[in-house]
């Protein structure tokens, strides 16, 4: 059976910093073992460790056991209730105090003591992760995640971007997203690079992280973050690399943070289903190349991704522009009508509706979707609004029962109760009525 | 704790509602009430956002250990004191 290592590193090679203390591949294959001895029966993982480091430890050690670690796009009471009805055997492994629910919890226990140990093998058809969009019926939909697509995806990223032994990288995103499991931890993993256990979130956190570390160093980041350290009056270290992803990055803010950085910015684009797809600098070029042997192909208004880690031909859900003729060059112009991207986190229209329809005392109710101005301002945060139907329901009652069922970047703001919805004969919601009530809502 | 400087608060309150474009007024925003999650129903972007004016504004650079913004965002009142007590401007 083919396998691949869990980690690209030699014995004594830092694979990780705790701050300014370095861990080496040796440390970390004997802390992996050792958890995966310690960690209760089940076979499915909710792994919710913040420090980087430890989930990372948590989940190779859910590898080395042949568990599957469950990755859903939030942690609302009302998604941990859906992975454990799935997964009735799952538990989750926790490092700081969350709110779970019914779910089994574990708590990361000290292993400073563990003995080094060899990196093992991993089975290249393992499946070592289910990662979950949100579907369009209120269930999330499962993507299975095998150890070899996902170690030849996350390589092909790292030689795209040149980072390799003796790289370290900060990450300002949780891992227990498909972009900062890839980039913040499976990249370094099997790169031979290192990756900084923190999770900075202020811009002066994030220098402080950078500055930790030795060069050539990367800073692996999003939109959101990188404007609000261009803006913030803070010294910001040198880095050696820029990565972004989650979400457009205009051309004038990317120009901006090479300059300030003194490094190149790579975008990543991708999305959960396929995971990591294609690359550009949009410094000096609006086209993004495939990664590896991943290529795009039209399909009438769809484009399907397939190749290289690709397991099956995926339909993906922007709207692209193929830029050459074998599908490794193309140009993105936007997200299909239903989808929704907000702040890097995605879902569908059809998903937000069915959970606001699914609380007691809504009558009716939608999601209404800003005017598009992203072209202008790609780094500012459009919010959705929504219109509903519910006499018997306070404001406030109905956005708690919304928060426990929906990403808090999805809250409506605002949120309009009318005493019916603007629908025509065939039920359908006419977009510019709505707009307009919310518009004057806002008035 | 120490007491809140009152005209400070409702600086800090305006403050907030500018930069997220809130359709709330900014005596609408209880003191001790959490500004995350429920209460405002701020989230980590809005954090951010806050916490860029409030370094424009006030001169210092906000400060979490492994992203817990939930202590010195817990409340106006808490946010208002760290303010008080950092501010270089």
């Amino acid at each position: 059976m083919p396998s691949l290592p869990l980690v690209a590193h030699r014995p004594d090679a830092v694979v990780a910093w705790r701050g300014a203390t370095p861990v080496t591949a040796a440390q970390f294959a004997g802390e992996v073992a050792a958890l995966a001895a310690a960690l209760p029966p089940g076979r499915h993982v909710l792994n919710l460790c913040r420090d980087r480091y430890r989930f990372a430890v948590a989940f190779a050690a859910s590898i080395v056991s042949a568990r599957v670690s469950l990755l859903p796009p939030t942690h609302t009471p009302e998604m941990v209730r859906q992975m454990h009805a799935r997964a009735s055997d799952c538990f989750c492994i926790v490092d700081h105090d969350a709110d779970v629910g019914a779910m089994p919890v574990f708590r990361y226990p000290e292993l400073a003591a563990a003995p080094p140990a060899q990196v093992p093998e991993i089975d290249v058809t393992q499946v070592v992760a289910e990662v979950f969009t949100s579907g369009s019926t209120g269930t999330p939909l499962p993507h299975p995640k095998r150890w070899g697509p996902l170690v030849e995806n996350v390589r092909a990223e790292a030689a795209r971007l040149g980072v390799g032994p003796g790289h370290a990288l900060v990450g300002t995103v949780p891992p227990q997203h498909m972009y900062g499991l890839e980039s913040t931890v499976l990249m370094p993993l099997q790169s031979g690079a290192a990756f900084h256990a923190g999770h900075p979130f202020y811009p002066a956190d994030v220098a402080a992280a950078l500055a930790e570390l030795p060069r050539p160093r990367a800073l692996v980041t999003t939109p959101y973050h990188l404007r609000a350290l261009l803006a913030a009056d803070e010294v910001l270290p040198a880095a050696d690399l820029l990565v972004s992803a989650t979400a457009p990055l205009s051309a004038t803010v990317a120009a901006e943070a090479e300059a300030r950085f003194g490094a190149p910015l790579f975008e990543i684009y991708g999305c959960t289903e396929t995971g990591q797809l294609a690359s550009r600098r949009p410094a000096l070029d609006a086209a993004w190349q495939t990664l590896g042997a991943v290529r795009l192909r039209r399909d009438g208004e769809s484009a399907w991704a397939e190749g290289g880690h690709v397991e099956r031909p995926t339909r993906l859900g922007d709207v692209v522009e193929l830029a050459d003729e074998d599908g490794r060059r193309f140009l993105l112009h936007g997200r299909h009508a239903d989808l929704v991207n907000i702040a890097g986190k995605r879902t569908s229209l059809a998903y937000l509706n069915h959970q606001l329809h699914a609380i007691p005392g809504v009558r009716d109710g939608a999601f209404v979707l800003p005017p598009d101005d992203a072209e202008a301002n790609p780094e500012r945060v459009r919010r959705l609004s929504a219109l509903v139907v519910a006499p018997d329901l306070t404001p406030a009652a109905l956005m708690q029962a919304l928060r426990a069922r929906i990403d808090p970047l999805f809250l409506p703001r605002p949120l309009v109760f009318v005493d019916a919805l603007p629908r025509n004969t065939t039920g359908k919601l006419a977009a510019a009525a709505a707009q307009a009530l919310v518009a004057e809502a806002g008035a | 704790m120490s007491e809140v400087n009152q005209e400070l608060q409702n600086e800090v309150a305006e403050l907030i509602v500018s930069a997220l474009n809130l359709d709330t007024r900014p005596d609408e925003i209880a003191a001790d009430a959490p500004l995350y999650g429920e209460g405002l129903g701020l989230d980590s972007i809005d954090i951010l956002e806050v916490a860029l004016v409030v370094s424009k504004r006030y001169g210092f650079q906000l400060r979490a250990d492994n992203a817990d913004n939930v202590r010195i965002f817990s409340s106006l009142a808490n946010l208002t004191r760290h303010i008080a007590a950092n501010r270089s401007k």
